[in-house]
Order: C-alpha cells, then sequence, then structure tokens
C-alpha cells in the first residue's frame, strides 16, 4: 500500500597522507590531540590550504560512480557550534565537486544527486565528569555522497551501500571502515502512498550495514502505523538506537535549520584543468569488471564470483593463486573455503598464494590427499613454512607408488577371504570394507583412486588363482 | 641620542651596517620612548622588551658574521592582531586577554631580525575607527591627547606618531591602516589585497583584510613593503604576482601622471580638509602631473557593501572563540550557559556580529552577503573604469581630522565616516595615506589609489608629495 522512498547521505573518509587543509597526519589510533596544528583546532590567524590530494581522490570517487565533474566547484563554511567543531563552521561546498552519477547494480540502478569534499569535525568522547575532544580527527578529508531519493526497499539500501564501500575500496579511495568512522551513513526516508507522501524523516548514527537495513525496516513499519492510525509523520531527525533496536527522536527538523552558509573567503574557487580531470578518470578495475572477468576468464560461477570480488583480500589471493599456477576453479573453491575460514580464525595469513598454489598442485598430482592439504593449511596459517615440507614432516605424503600399493591391496585380500566372497556374491559394501582395510594398511597414506584399482586388481588375480 | 626618532630607516639602516650604531642602542632608545609615554599614549597592549633586545642582540651578533637585509635590527610595533610567538596576542579583547599564540604570522617570520617592541592598541578586533572598543583603553592622539588616534590601528599610527617607535605594522579592512594614519599624521599604506600574507592575521572580514606598514613617510613604507610582501603558499589567497623593487619606483616624479579626484569624496569632507587635499594635488600639478575631476557617485552603496561583507564574515570568523579551546571561559552547567557565558565582547563587536549573522540567516540568506559581494563588485568595476581615465586617484583619507574621545557617536553615522577608505578594500586596491597639512592644528591626510598591483604608483607620487612637502617629519608637540 504505501511505498518507501529512501536516498543516502553517505560520509567517506578519503585515503590521504595529510588532512584535507593542513599538513597533519591522518593517521588513526594515535594519541588524542597528537595530529593536530593551529588549521585545524582554528587558532585565530590560521589558514586553510586545499590539499591536492584529497582533490584527486574525490575526483576518483566522482569518476568511480560516472559523475559529472564541476569544473569550478566553491567552498563554503557552514556553521554550528559545538566544541568538537574547533572553527564554529565546517567547510564544505557549495557549488560541489561532482553531480548527477549514477551507480548500475544490475536489478536496480541508484542516482547520485551530487558528491563534495568537505573536513570531517573532532570527535567528542563523554565520560560521566565532563566531555572530552580529540581533534585528531579534525580536518580529515571526507566526501559526502548524496543519492537521489530512488531506494525502495531496506535490502536494496544496504546492498548499495555495500556495492559504494566495494568501490571506494577498489579505486583505493577509502578503506571504509565503518567501525573506525572512516564510512558513515545517514538516511532520509519517507512513505509514498495513494494519498501523498509523508514527511521526510533522516536517521543517524547507522554504524553499520545491519544497522542501516534494521532501522529502515524499522522506519517503514513505525510510518505505516502512524498512518494506519490516521496520524501524521512529523519531519525530526533521528537516532538508530542498535541495543534497542528502535530510532529515538534526536531533535526536530525545524530546530536544524540555518547554518548559515557563507562562501569561504580564505579559498579560491577550485578551478580543475581537463589534465586533473583525465588524471581522476584512470581508475583501477571496478567490483562489477572484475566480478564480470571472473566469470569470463576463469570460468567461475556467478555466486563464487560475487561472493569473491565482495572481499577485495580474497579476490586478490585468489588471483595471485591462479597467477602462480593453480587452476581457477580449484583455486576459487579454496580461497572461498579453507582461506577464507583460516583468516577469519587467525586474522591474517602467514602464507602466501604461491603456497596455496603448490598444495593444489601436489592434490592435483596426487603426492598429498585433500585431507591432508587442508591439514598442512592449518599448519601454514599457524607458523607458516614451506607447503612440500609440512607435508613430510605430518607423514602426510601420499604413497602413489603402484608397487608398494599393489603389496598392500594384495595383503588385505588375503586377509579378508570373507570380503572377498561377499563382494563376488554383489556385495558393493564388500569392497569398501576392503579399501578401508587396504588404507589402513598403508597407513592412510595411499593415493585412494590408485588403491581402490590395485584391489580391484588384486581380487581379480584372486579369483584367477 | 633624541634625534634618532627622526631618521629615516633608509639611514638608520646605514648606521647600523656601518655599525656605527647597535640594534640593542638603537632598540633601547625606541623602548624607553615607548615606556616614557605609555601612560600618556596608552599605544600597547604588551611592550616585550625581552623579546625585543634578545632579537637585537640576535642582531648585532649576526652582523659580525655577516651583511644583513637592509630593515635587520631596525626595531617594529605590531598590532595585536597579528600573532607573534612569545608575547600574547589580545585583538584588543577580554576574550583573547592571555592568548599566546603557538606560531608566528607570515609577516612576523618575515621579520624575523626587527626585534618587538610590541604589542599595539586597536579597537576590539579591529572593528572601529576610533581605537575606543578596545578592552584596555582607548589609545590617545600624540597630536591631542584629548582627541582619538583613528582606527581601527589606533596604536600602529600613534606609536609612530610619537617617535616610540620607527614603524609599524597594521591591518585594513575598511580603513583601519589609513584613517590612524591621516589622523596621526604618518604615512599608512595599505598594500593590493594578496600582496602581503594573511597567514597569522586574526581574520575580521577574510575578503577585505590586509596587512600594511605605518612609517614616517612613504621612502619608510617602501623598505617595509620590500621585506613584507610576496607570495606565501600558506595563504591561498596571496597572490602570485612578481614583488618589483619598490625602492627603485621612488626615482621617477610624476610628471605625465594623470590624478582623478572624485569630486563627491570632497563634497563630504570638511572645508579645511577638502582644502588641503585640493591644494595638495594643486602641488602635484605643478610638478607635472595632470589634475583632473571624476566621479564617485556612490555612498549608500559603498557603507552597505561594506557592512554585509564585513559583519558577516566577521560573525563566522569570530565563532571560533566559544570558550572550549583557548582564550577566556566561562562558567556554566551546559552547553549553552557556557558558550553564552564565554563570549564576552564589547558592545561594538556584539552589534557587528548580530548585524552579520542577521545577514547570514533566514529565508535571504546568503542573499544578503552575495548582495554585498555584488555590489562590492560593482563598486570595484567602476573603479576600474575610473583608472582607465587616470592614473592615479587622489581624495581625502577621511572627512575630518581627529575627533574628541569624549565624543558619542551613532554607530551608523560612524560607519559613513570610512567611505572614502572602504572602496579601496572592496576592490582589493593599494591605497596610502600622507599627511598634507594640518587644520586647527591637527593632521590631514591624503590619500592616493591605483590600480591592483600599483602599488609603484602611490610610491612615485607619494615620494613626490614627500619630497616638495615636510608635512610627514613634524612632530606633535606633545611628544617633542
Amino acid at each position: 500500500m504505501y511505498e518507501a522512498v529512501i536516498g543516502l547521505e553517505v560520509h567517506v573518509e578519503l585515503l590521504t597522507r595529510t588532512k584535507l587543509f593542513c599538513r597533519c597526519s591522518t593517521q588513526f589510533g594515535a594519541p588524542p590531540n597528537s595530529q593536530v596544528c593551529p588549521v585545524c583546532l582554528g587558532l585565530p590567524g590560521a589558514l586553510p590550504v586545499l590539499n591536492g590530494e584529497a582533490v584527486d581522490q574525490a575526483l576518483k570517487a566522482a569518476a568511480a560512480l560516472n559523475c559529472r565533474i564541476n569544473r569550478i566547484s566553491t567552498f563554503a563554511r557552514k556553521h554550528y557550534f559545538y566544541p568538537d567543531q574547533p572553527k564554529g563552521y565546517q567547510i564544505t561546498q557549495t557549488r560541489p565537486l561532482a553531480e548527477g552519477g549514477r551507480v548500475d547494480l544490475g536489478a536496480f540502478q541508484v542516482n547520485i544527486a551530487r558528491l563534495h569534499l568537505e573536513e570531517d569535525a573532532g570527535k567528542s568522547i563523554h565520560t560521566p565528569e565532563c566531555t572530552l575532544v580529540d581533534y585528531n580527527r579534525s580536518g580529515i578529508p571526507l566526501i559526502e555522497i548524496v543519492t537521489e531519493p530512488c531506494l525502495r526497499t531496506p535490502a536494496q539500501a544496504r546492498e548499495f551501500l555495500e556495492h559504494l564501500r566495494l568501490i571506494m575500496e577498489y579505486a583505493g579511495i577509502s578503506d571504509c571502515k565503518m567501525e573506525e568512522g572512516s564510512l558513515r551513513c545517514d538516511a532520509n526516508i519517507s512513505l509514498r502512498g495513494p494519498g501523498g507522501s509523508t514527511a521526510v524523516v533522516e536517521i543517524k548514527n547507522l554504524n553499520s550495514f545491519r544497522a542501516l537495513e534494521r532501522a529502515l525496516a524499522y522506519e517503514i513499519r513505525r510510518q505505516s502505523r502512524l498512518l494506519a492510525q490516521g496520524k501524521a509523520v512529523a519531519a525530526q531527525t533521528l537516532r538508530w538506537d542498535e541495543a534497542a533496536n528502535r530510532t529515538v527522536v534526536m531533535r526536530s527538523k525545524e530546530e536544524a535549520g540555518g547554518y548559515r552558509y557563507l562562501p569561504e573567503p580564505d579559498l579560491p574557487p577550485l578551478i580543475l584543468d581537463e589534465a586533473a580531470i583525465a588524471r581522476a578518470c584512470r581508475l583501477p578495475e571496478l567490483p562489477l569488471a572484475r566480478k564480470a572477468r571472473f566469470i569470463g576468464a576463469y570460468g567461475l560461477s556467478e555466486a563464487d564470483a560475487h561472493i569473491l570480488i565482495g572481499d577485495r583480500m580474497l579476490a586478490d589471493w585468489f588471483e595471485a593463486a591462479v597467477a602462480a599456477g593453480a587452476r581457477p576453479r580449484q583455486a576459487a573453491n579454496w580461497v572461498l573455503g579453507e582461506v577464507a575460514r583460516l583468516r577469519k580464525e587467525t586474522r591474517h595469513l602467514p602464507f602466501t598464494p604461491a603456497d596455496l598454489a603448490r598444495l593444489i598442485d601436489m592434490t592435483e598430482r596426487g603426492a598429498v590427499s585433500v585431507a591432508g592439504a587442508k591439514k598442512v593449511l592449518a599448519v601454514l596459517a599457524e607458523r607458516g613454512g614451506d607447503p612440500e615440507q609440512i607435508v613430510h614432516s605430518l607423514g602426510l605424503a601420499q604413497v602413489s607408488d603402484r608397487e608398494q600399493l599393489a603389496e598392500v591391496a594384495r595383503q588385505a585380500v588375503a586377509e579378508n577371504p570373507d570380503a572377498v566372497r561377499d563382494y563376488r556374491s554383489g556385495k558393493d559394501r564388500a569392497l569398501r570394507f576392503l579399501l578401508g582395510k587396504a588404507m589402513k594398511l598403508s597407513r592412510g597414506r595411499a593415493n585412494p583412486q590408485l588403491l581402490r584399482e590395485l584391489v580391484l586388481q588384486a581380487i581379480a588375480d584372486a579369483e584367477r588363482l | 641620542m633624541n634625534e634618532l626618532k627622526s631618521l629615516s630607516l633608509a639611514e638608520l639602516s646605514e648606521l647600523l651596517a656601518a655599525r656605527k650604531l647597535s640594534s640593542v642602542e638603537l632598540t633601547s632608545y625606541y623602548l624607553e620612548r615607548s615606556r616614557k609615554y605609555q601612560k600618556d599614549i596608552n599605544g600597547y597592549i604588551t611592550i616585550t622588551e625581552d623579546l625585543a633586545l634578545a632579537t637585537a642582540r640576535r642582531a648585532d651578533e649576526l652582523r659580525t658574521r655577516e651583511e644583513l637585509p637592509p630593515l635587520a635590527g631596525i626595531p617594529v610595533a605590531v598590532k595585536d592582531n597579528i600573532v607573534a610567538r612569545g608575547a600574547p596576542t589580545t585583538c584588543a579583547s577580554r576574550v583573547l586577554e592571555n592568548y599566546v599564540s603557538p606560531f608566528d604570522a607570515a609577516v612576523v617570520e618575515k621579520l624575523s631580525l626587527n626585534p618587538l617592541l610590541g604589542k599595539v592598541n586597536l579597537d576590539e578586533f579591529a572593528m572601529g575607527a576610533d581605537n575606543k572598543t578596545s578592552a584596555f583603553g582607548p589609545v590617545r592622539n600624540p597630536w591631542d591627547l584629548q582627541r582619538v588616534p583613528g582606527g581601527s590601528s589606533g596604536g600602529s599610527a600613534a606609536v609612530v606618531a610619537a617617535g616610540c617607535a620607527p614603524f609599524s605594522l597594521g591591518s585594513d579592512t575598511g580603513g583601519s591602516i589609513r584613517q590612524p594614519a591621516a589622523f596621526c599624521g604618518v604615512t599608512g599604506f595599505k598594500p593590493t589585497y594578496g600582496r602581503v600574507s594573511r597567514r597569522g592575521l586574526v581574520a575580521f572580514a577574510s575578503s577585505l583584510d590586509q596587512i600594511g606598514p605605518l612609517a614616517r613617510s612613504i621612502a619608510d613604507c617602501a623598505l617595509v613593503l620590500q621585506a613584507i610582501c610576496g607570495h606565501d603558499p600558506a595563504d591561498a589567497t596571496s597572490a602570485r604576482q612578481e614583488v618589483p623593487d619598490f625602492r627603485a619606483c621612488l626615482q621617477a616624479d610624476v610628471r605625465g601622471l594623470r590624478l582623478g579626484l572624485p569630486r563627491e569624496n570632497f563634497a563630504c569632507c570638511d572645508e579645511e580638509v577638502a582644502g588641503a587635499v585640493e591644494e595638495a594635488a594643486r602641488q602635484l600639478e605643478l610638478a607635472g602631473a595632470t589634475v583632473h575631476w571624476v566621479s564617485m557617485p556612490y555612498r549608500d552603496e559603498v557603507v552597505t557593501a561594506y557592512l554585509l561583507i564585513a559583519t558577516a564574515e566577521a560573525a563566522s570568523n569570530l565563532a571560533r572563540f566559544d570558550g572550549v579551546k583557548y582564550g577566556y571561559r566561562g562558567q556554566g552547567q551546559t552547553l549553552d550557559e557556557l558558550y553564552t557565558s564565554s563570549r564576552i565582547f564589547g558592545a561594538t563587536v556584539r552589534r557587528r556580529l548580530m548585524l552579520g549573522t542577521f545577514a547570514l540567516s533566514g529565508e535571504d540568506c546568503p542573499a544578503c552577503y552575495e548582495q554585498g559581494l555584488r555590489l562590492g563588485r560593482a563598486i570595484a568595476r567602476h573603479l576600474d573604469s575610473l583608472f582607465r581615465q587616470c592614473d592615479v586617484l587622489l581624495l581625502p583619507t577621511a572627512p575630518t581630522v581627529a575627533f574628541t574621545l569624549d565624543g558619542e557617536q551613532d554607530p551608523l553615522a560612524s560607519y559613513y565616516n570610512d567611505i572614502l577608505t572602504i572602496p579601496a578594500n572592496l576592490a582589493g586596491l593599494p591605497a596610502v595615506s600622507v599627511p598634507c597639512g594640518l587644520s586647527s592644528g591637527l593632521p590631514v591626510g591624503m590619500q592616493l589609489m591605483a590600480p591592483r598591483f600599483r602599488e609603484d604608483l602611490l610610491l612615485r607620487v607619494g615620494h613626490t608629495w614627500q619630497c616638495l612637502t615636510d608635512w610627514h617629519q613634524r612632530w606633535p608637540r606633545e611628544v617633542n
């Protein structure tokens, strides 16, 4: 009955060595107020100087989102008082760096209204006694990406945001760590029905993809209920309360107005030449292109390719393993299975894609069983090393020696005449029993295919005797 | 040693270079005079004796080993809205009473071998034209202690006029260098916007503010300009413009130069003031310039543009003084109470912040500010057209001579006192005020204005004038 109309405002911290208007480091996690200077503290007499690296990063983002880049964009001051805002205003852009972008997600398309540069504020740390402010974050370059209200479901919003993160990661624009705040998202939502649209509500504090999806779903339920009761939806700014699983009113929209924008007199307009724009448009391969290549060039399934490109490190791993000689499908299976699992457990991988490629090669040669190879990988993950040596030291080397295994097969057949008889009378289970015995005699190291062949041979030989 | 104060910067430079005079001697001389007249004039907010002598010793010591730039070792007084390490920067406000900057302004860096005599008084945050709004008491005019020195660089002008400093730095947003220079009988030079880095100047109206020298002559100003002008990559509004040899510009006379006198700007002045400036124009005509009347038919437009731009930018620039990070901190249980109790600006600053906040707020925002900018650009275009008819505009610096300290002025009327100086700020033009006579025993200033980056023309006309006359060499009786 009602259709949700959703738009997102996404803030992305740009990967740059220094801040947007000064030369302070952008390193995350430094001691409080150790990466500050007169400019990012807003001391009297300090002046901003635009960081060209940030402009290049923002341009890359604009190009990656298929935006129209404005040759001239302007900076402005957005005023509000808060202790973590050291100047009493934030430097942002009124005429944005780029406009009119588009992200195609196959099933649906998202239009980007604008993309502009702005500086981050410091961070307030509230304690029971007082509030402390850390200005390390003050002046970190951000881009704000504003979508048109073209999303219709919470799932679409989530899918778009996840894809946006991938694009930013792939293009090297941002590390997009939501937990460190380098990717932040606010959502605007209203409901549209036969009687018109409800007022737009803004939701802040969406700290994870899950929070975004759940907050939107919650709002749709809440607003539908209000409409069903014949009540109006107030234009408000809400905050998502993760623990309570609900939205909470932050302020009414009316109070929020009046940022008193002032064209920034300390910064001339940003004028871009063709060369800068052309440079920005030279992007690395973006996620969707990579997915298509994984399917086309490596013959991966759509599902495998989708999962792989969604995790840039795994995708890189996969490609490196293939480059080291592994067959693509095997490599994909291993990377999506064991490698992903081990990384999750150990958080880092002390072995290389080349190690994996060698291991895969050993399984294909029959030098180690698949089960054995998994054990080797676990050892590699724990303490690194040489795959072949680990195979040997663990005694996992698979026996593929025909003579040796023929002997084992003969012994198993000779020691179990009953089973041989059962097999001959058509009981398949008896063969599995004999294979088990033979494997045991080889102490589990026999190449299973070869062993099966040789056991059958031994049974046939025994018959002739 | 009493005659030291009458020596030009070039003469002082020669004495220092020849080591007939040490920087320590010279600095001590000026420190002594500064202390002596401080009670009467109140030109300084802080006298930085130790800092000055340390720099003087360093300059003297360096000079034993190497040749130093011309200005080295000559002491300077700096307006207290320009930051310098090791000395407070108060902006004449209680809000910054104990604030010490951790960095030097670009101009202070450039004058690192010039002993800093002290930080001189001004109108609070440079907002005012009489120096009565300083939280540290008004500056008094050395020519008449019952009169104002002008403002906002009142301290900068008064200490030079009283021979307490050989030169000083001021800042000019709507006439703040030129008008006090006129009131105090010194030469005050506002360079082209972008000529001198604003880094370290506590911003009042960022698009209008410009630092410049106040000294005893055009020739002295040329030396100082040479030292402080030039592109600064750390100020994005700083001009990438070649700095000429300003001293060489003093060589040419005014023959063949066309001087334009804006009719309206004489009509609005006291008769004696207008008369003195017209007389100066006639003398320059005799010296070979051609003189003719032009028209600057705007008045309300000038004040309106200035008020909208200056107050809006000021409201923004002063938003940072919230008591959270530095400066005066009030008491309060809530954040709002903390802000309210910390923003203890004086009445003039409050009035302008409210005007500026209004100009940026509400339905018409940012239309108000943008209209101010548009008006300013229109005036700039008109001035450009005037510069096709003449090379230099010549007009009075202020409609009157220095007025008395006790008179209360209607704020709106006081804005109109600045209409002669504001156009140069709106258009970013270089302009200078030079002494050109006395009226009732008080100095009269003649203002010269040139196209952007044509400081050379101002130096030519101004220096010719000062070669013909001795108005700039007179001393007020009170300090002689």
